[in-house]
C-alpha cells in the first residue's frame, strides 16, 4: 500500500504540475482571442499555429534563442569542467569550501545579481573603468544592451548548474583508471580523451540540460541585459501574454518552445540507453 | 648475469613523511618476485615509482640496463595491474583488453588476433562482449589481467592481484597466475600483505617495513632462516627465547636463558660476544612433545605442563606452559587416526629440538 503511494508520487505530481497545465496552455493555443474574461473563445481552431509558422519573425526569434542558449551552455561547458574537475580533486575539505563557494551567489537574490553586472557592463562601470586605465581603449566600449551581455549574465547564472553534476560524477571517478589509461600507453591527454571524458558524459549532459533549458526561455536576463532590439523567446511570449494579451498565440508560442526542449532530450536518452547495452 | 632490474637508493618522501627509506634491490629476468609487508609500509608506492606514477624523491631504477627513474609511465615496458583492478567501466572486455594495443596504433586484424589469445590464456572467450558491470570479482581480475599482459612488457607489476577474492578463489588464481607467469616468462613483481600468498608464489620474496627491507630470499631462506626478529615473527608463528650469550664454541653458542629455565645450545657461527644479549628462536612445528624425557643427548629439552590444546583436523596445536611461565607454542602433525587424545590438559610433558632447528636473532 505504501509502496505503491511512494511510486505514485512523482507521478502525481508530473500530472498535477506538468501535465495538467500543459493541457490548459495546449487548450488555450487552439482556441481563438477575444476581448472577455478569459481573453480566448471555447472554439477550436489552429490559427495561432499557423500564423507562427507561417510568420518568419517568429522563426528568427527561436533561432536565435537556441543559439543564445546554446552558446551560453558552451560557455558554462568550457567553464564549468575545469572548475569541476579542480574541485573533485582536492581534499576533501577544501572540496566543500569551494563548493559552498560555487552556491553561496544563490543567498542573495537573482536580480540584484543582474543589477550588479549592469553595473559592472555599463559605460562608466567597472570593466570599462579598467580598461580605459590600463589603456586597451579611450572611449568606453559598448557592453551594455548586446548580445554579449546576455551570453555574460547567462553564462554567469547558470554556471552552478552545470559545476554541480559534473562534479557529482568526476568525484566518483576511480583515479585508478586513468593512470591504468596511461600505464598502457595513452598520454595525459589521450588518457582524459579516452576515460575521463566518457565517463563524465552523465555529468555533462546533465549540466547542459540543466543550463540549456531553463537559458532557452529565460526573460529578465535579457530583458535587463540585452538591447531592446535584441528579441529572445522568452520576450516574446511575455509580450504576447501581458502587453498583447493574445493568450492563444502565447500558448502557441509555449507549446513549440516545449516541443523544441522535448526533442533533443528525448534524442539523448535514446542514445544514452543504446551506448548502455555496449555499442560503445 | 646482469640484474634485469636495478633499483638503488630508491627514497619517496609524502611532505616530512618517509614512505619507501633508501631501497636497494635486484631482480632477475623472469623471476616471480613479492613485497611483502603489512599495511601502510610503502609497497604500492614503491610499486608506483616502478610503474611511474611517483616520482622517487632520490635513487634510480633501471629495467634491463635502461635508466627509467625519469620516464613517464606511458614510455616505460611496464605495466601494471591495479588493486582495485581499475577496468574501465565504458568498454567490453574486448577493448578493455585490446585497449594497449590500440594506443600503439597496431593494425586491426593483428589486435584482433592477440586479442583473441588473451581471451583465450584468462578463460573469458564467451564473456567477450560483457561490460565489467556484468562480470564477478575473479572475472574483473582476469581483464585486468589480460589487459596488462598483452602488451608483452618486460615487467608486470601487480598491486595485491588477489586481495579482492575470497579464499577459494584466490587459492585456484594463485596456481593460474603461476602457470601464466611460467608461460610467457615475463618477470613479475607483486605486492601483497599475505604471507601465505607470498610462499606460494614466489621465487623471492623481500621483506617491507617502515619503507626499509628487511631481508631478501627465497621463501625458504625467510622461513628457515629469518636474519631478525621483525622477519621472523611477520612469517608465520616463531618462538623466542631471550638470554645472554654464555660461551661461545667453534660452531656453536650457548645460552643461558632465564625463560627457558635453562642453557640453549645453537648452532652457528654468527657474530655474536660473550655475554651479548640475544634471542634463539624456534619454529612450532620444529619442536617434538612427548610424556617422558627424550633420551637425546644433543636436544634442548625442557619440562613444561600442556596450559591449553587445539585440534585443527591434519595438526594439534599445543601451548606449553614452562616452569618459568613462558608459553611456547607447539605444532605437531596428526599421522595417527584416533578418537583419543594424546595429551590433554595439565598433562606434564617435555618439549624438546635439535640445536640445529633453533636461529639465533640478534635484534
Ligand atoms: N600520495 C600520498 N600522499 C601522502 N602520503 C601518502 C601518499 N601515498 C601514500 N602515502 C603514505 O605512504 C605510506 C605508504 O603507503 P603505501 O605505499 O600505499 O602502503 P602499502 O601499499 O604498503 O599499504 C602510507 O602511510 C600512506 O599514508
Ligand atoms: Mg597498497
Amino acid at each position: 500500500m505504501w509502496r505503491k503511494a511512494i511510486i505514485a508520487a512523482p507521478y502525481l505530481w508530473l500530472l498535477v504540475f506538468f501535465l495538467a497545465p500543459f493541457a490548459i496552455v495546449l487548450r488555450i493555443s487552439l482556441a481563438d482571442p477575444v476581448i472577455a474574461q478569459p481573453p480566448y473563445s471555447p472554439t477550436y481552431s489552429p490559427d495561432s499555429f499557423t500564423f507562427l509558422l507561417t510568420d518568419k519573425l517568429y522563426a528568427i526569434t527561436y533561432l536565435r534563442s537556441v543559439v543564445m542558449a546554446a552558446g551560453a551552455t558552451l560557455l558554462c561547458l568550457l567553464l564549468g569542467f575545469p572548475m569541476a574537475y579542480g574541485i573533485a580533486r582536492c581534499s576533501p575539505a577544501t572540496r566543500s569550501m569551494l563548493l559552498l563557494l560555487i552556491i553561496l551567489p544563490f543567498w542573495i537574490s537573482f536580480l540584484l545579481r543582474v543589477y550588479a553586472w549592469m553595473g559592472l557592463m555599463n559605460n562608466y562601470g567597472a570593466i570599462n573603468n579598467l580598461l580605459m586605465w590600463l589603456g586597451v581603449v579611450d572611449q568606453p566600449v559598448q557592453l551594455m544592451y548586446t548580445d554579449f551581455a546576455i551570453f555574460v549574465g547567462l553564462a554567469y547564472s547558470y554556471l552552478p548548474f552545470m559545476i554541480l553534476p559534473l562534479y557529482a560524477t568526476l568525484e566518483r571517478m576511480d583515479l585508478d583508471l586513468v593512470e591504468a589509461a596511461q600505464d598502457l600507453g595513452a598520454s595525459r591527454s589521450r588518457a582524459f580523451w579516452d576515460v575521463t571524458w566518457p565517463l563524465a558524459r552523465p555529468g555533462v549532459i546533465a549540466g547542459c540540460l540543466l543550463v540549456f533549458i531553463p537559458a532557452m526561455g529565460e526573460y529578465v536576463i535579457p530583458y535587463l541585459l540585452g538591447g531592446s532590439e535584441s528579441l529572445l523567446i522568452g520576450r516574446v511570449l511575455f509580450d504576447e501574454f501581458f502587453v498583447n494579451r493574445d493568450w492563444p498565440l502565447a500558448s502557441a508560442v509555449a507549446v513549440i518552445l516545449l516541443l523544441l526542449l522535448v526533442v533533443p532530450i528525448v534524442l539523448l536518452q535514446r542514445y544514452q540507453a543504446r551506448d548502455q547495452e555496449g555499442t560503445a | 648475469m646482469k640484474d634485469f632490474i636495478r633499483i638503488r637508493g630508491l627514497s619517496k618522501k609524502f611532505g616530512n613523511f618517509l614512505a619507501v627509506d633508501n631501497v636497494d634491490l635486484d631482480i632477475e629476468r623472469g623471476e616471480l618476485f613479492s613485497i611483502l609487508g603489512g599495511s601502510g609500509c610503502g609497497k604500492t608506492t614503491l610499486l608506483r615509482m616502478l610503474a611511474g606514477f611517483e616520482l622517487p624523491t632520490s635513487g634510480t631504477i633501471e629495467i634491463d640496463g635502461v635508466d627509467v627513474t625519469n620516464q613517464p609511465p606511458y614510455e616505460r615496458h611496464v605495466n601494471m595491474m591495479f588493486q582495485s583492478y581499475a577496468v574501465f567501466p565504458h568498454m567490453t572486455v574486448e577493448k578493455n583488453i585490446g585497449y594497449g594495443l590500440r594506443k600503439e596504433r597496431m593494425p586491426r586484424p593483428e589486435i584482433a588476433k592477440r586479442v583473441d589469445e588473451m581471451l583465450e590464456l584468462v578463460q573469458l572467450q564467451e564473456l567477450r562482449s560483457r561490460k565489467p558491470d556484468q562480470l564477478s570479482g575473479g572475472q574483473r581480475q582476469r581483464v585486468a589481467l589480460a589487459r596488462a599482459l598483452i602488451k608483452q612488457p618486460k615487467v608486470l607489476l601487480l598491486d595485491e592481484p588477489l586481495a579482492a577474492l575470497d579464499k577459494k578463489l584466490r587459492e585456484r588464481t594463485q596456481f593460474e597466475l603461476m602457470n601464466i607467469q611460467d608461460e610467457l616468462g615475463i618477470t613479475f613483481v607483486v605486492v601483497t600483505h599475505d604471507q601465505e600468498e607470498a610462499m606460494t608464489l614466489s621465487s623471492r620474496i623481500a621483506v617491507m617495513d617502515r619503507g626499509q627491507f628487511r631481508q631478501i630470499g627465497t621463501p625458504k631462506e625467510i622461513y628457515e632462516f629469518p636474519s631478525n626478529r621483525f622477519v621472523a615473527e611477520f612469517i608465520g608463528t616463531i618462538n623466542t627465547f631471550r638470554g645472554h650469550v654464555a660461551a661461545k664454541e667453534e660452531d656453536s653458542i650457548s645460552v643461558d636463558s632465564s625463560e627457558a629455565g635453562v642453557t640453549l645450545t645453537a648452532l652457528g657461527k654468527q657474530l655474536v660476544e660473550e655475554g651479548q644479549e640475544i634471542e634463539i628462536a624456534i619454529r612450532p612445528e620444529k619442536i617434538f612433545i612427548s610424556k617422558e624425557k627424550p633420551d637425546d643427548g644433543d636436544a634442548v629439552c625442557l619440562p613444561g605442563v600442556v596450559d591449553d590444546l587445539g585440534y585443527r583436523g591434519n595438526r594439534s596445536l599445543y601451548r606449553i606452559r614452562l616452569e618459568s611461565g613462558k608459553i611456547v607454542q607447539v605444532s605437531s602433525q596428526n599421522r595417527r587416526r584416533s578418537v583419543t587424545r594424546f595429551l590433554e590438559w595439565d598433562d606434564r610433558v617435555w618439549i624438546s629440538w635439535r640445536p640445529r632447528s633453533a636461529v639465533v636473532l640478534l635484534d
